[in-house]
């Protein structure tokens, strides 16, 4: 992991493609979004997961090429947000052209253990942005929330004037 | 990252529990167990989730492979959740409404 301009603000995990990184990726995400004491615990369990389905279909695609590359995760901050971003280098794919499931009322529904990932992240994320290339193909997660963690209500001090401490 | 499978019979219902993470990793693991019961002839299986502490669409996937399976042969597949975040995955997605889902191992078993 580094810090590309040396602020917690901006940061980059590198995991091989490979099934077994997921779980490395969700605990550093988890990790990261737990510093924002305004987070709630089950909106960084929402990111938790999304991230998650993020990386499996970035593992996935290289698998598919037999690709040995590695996923890379950009985490980054700003006072109202706060953005990870999945990068691989798997054979794009066009979000819009995914196939629809079937109603799930619908007994023909079980043919389909695969593609809820996606629908899923849409779910769960306040924006995600798809953005497939030839080279590959970058996920853009973002979820709001208040601003970056301050110890000032902790301690009891008064934040000076312009710090916002409102969720 | 270990997932925990214990198998226990309770009548006619065999009872899966699992513990830990269902993900891209470890779900085949899942899979594979729900494949060697069915091929055992267990064809009413409850899954028991609430020892998960994580679920995402992969091992959504494996339990509806399995709910399949056993359908093709007269059988069920049920769950165990009261856990609010794994639940929730199954309303997003609307599976919900393909399982059934028990809030304890006494009511899947007593069903």
């Amino acid at each position: 992991m580094s810090s590309s301009n040396g602020t917690p603000s901006a940061i980059e995990l590198e995991i091989p493609a490979r099934p077994e990184y997921v779980g490395l990726a969700r605990l550093v995400v988890s990790s990261l979004a737990s510093s924002r004491r305004t987070l709630a615990d089950d909106r960084i369990d929402d990111l938790k997961l999304a991230v998650s389905e993020a990386c499996t279909n970035a593992i996935e695609a290289h698998v598919d090429l037999d690709v040995s590359e590695r996923v890379l995760l950009r985490w980054s901050e700003a006072d109202d947000h706060l953005q990870v971003q999945v990068e691989d280098r798997g054979q794009g794919f066009d979000p819009r052209l995914l196939p629809t499931h079937p109603p799930v009322t619908d007994p023909e529904r079980l043919n389909f253990e695969r593609g809820l990932g996606i629908p899923l992240i849409r779910s769960l994320v306040d924006r995600v942005e798809f953005d497939p290339s030839d080279d590959g193909t970058s996920v853009r997660i973002v979820m709001f929330c208040g601003p970056f963690e301050n110890d000032f209500e902790a301690d009891g001090e008064v934040p000076p004037p312009g710090f916002n401490t409102a969720g | 990252m270990d997932l925990g499978l214990d198998v226990t019979e309770h009548g006619d219902v065999t009872v899966l529990a699992v513990r830990g993470e269902v993900d891209v990793y470890t779900a085949p693991r899942l899979r594979e167990k729900l494949v060697e019961l069915v091929s055992q002839g267990k064809h009413n299986i409850t899954v028991d989730l609430e020892a998960v502490d994580f679920l995402d669409s992969t091992g959504l996937g494996v339990l509806v492979g399995g709910l399949k399976r056993l359908r093709s042969h007269e059988g069920d597949l049920s769950l165990v959740c009261t856990q609010h975040r794994i639940l929730k995955v199954f309303e997003i997605t609307g599976l919900t409404k393909v399982f059934t889902i028990h809030a304890s191992v006494d009511d899947a078993v007593g069903a």
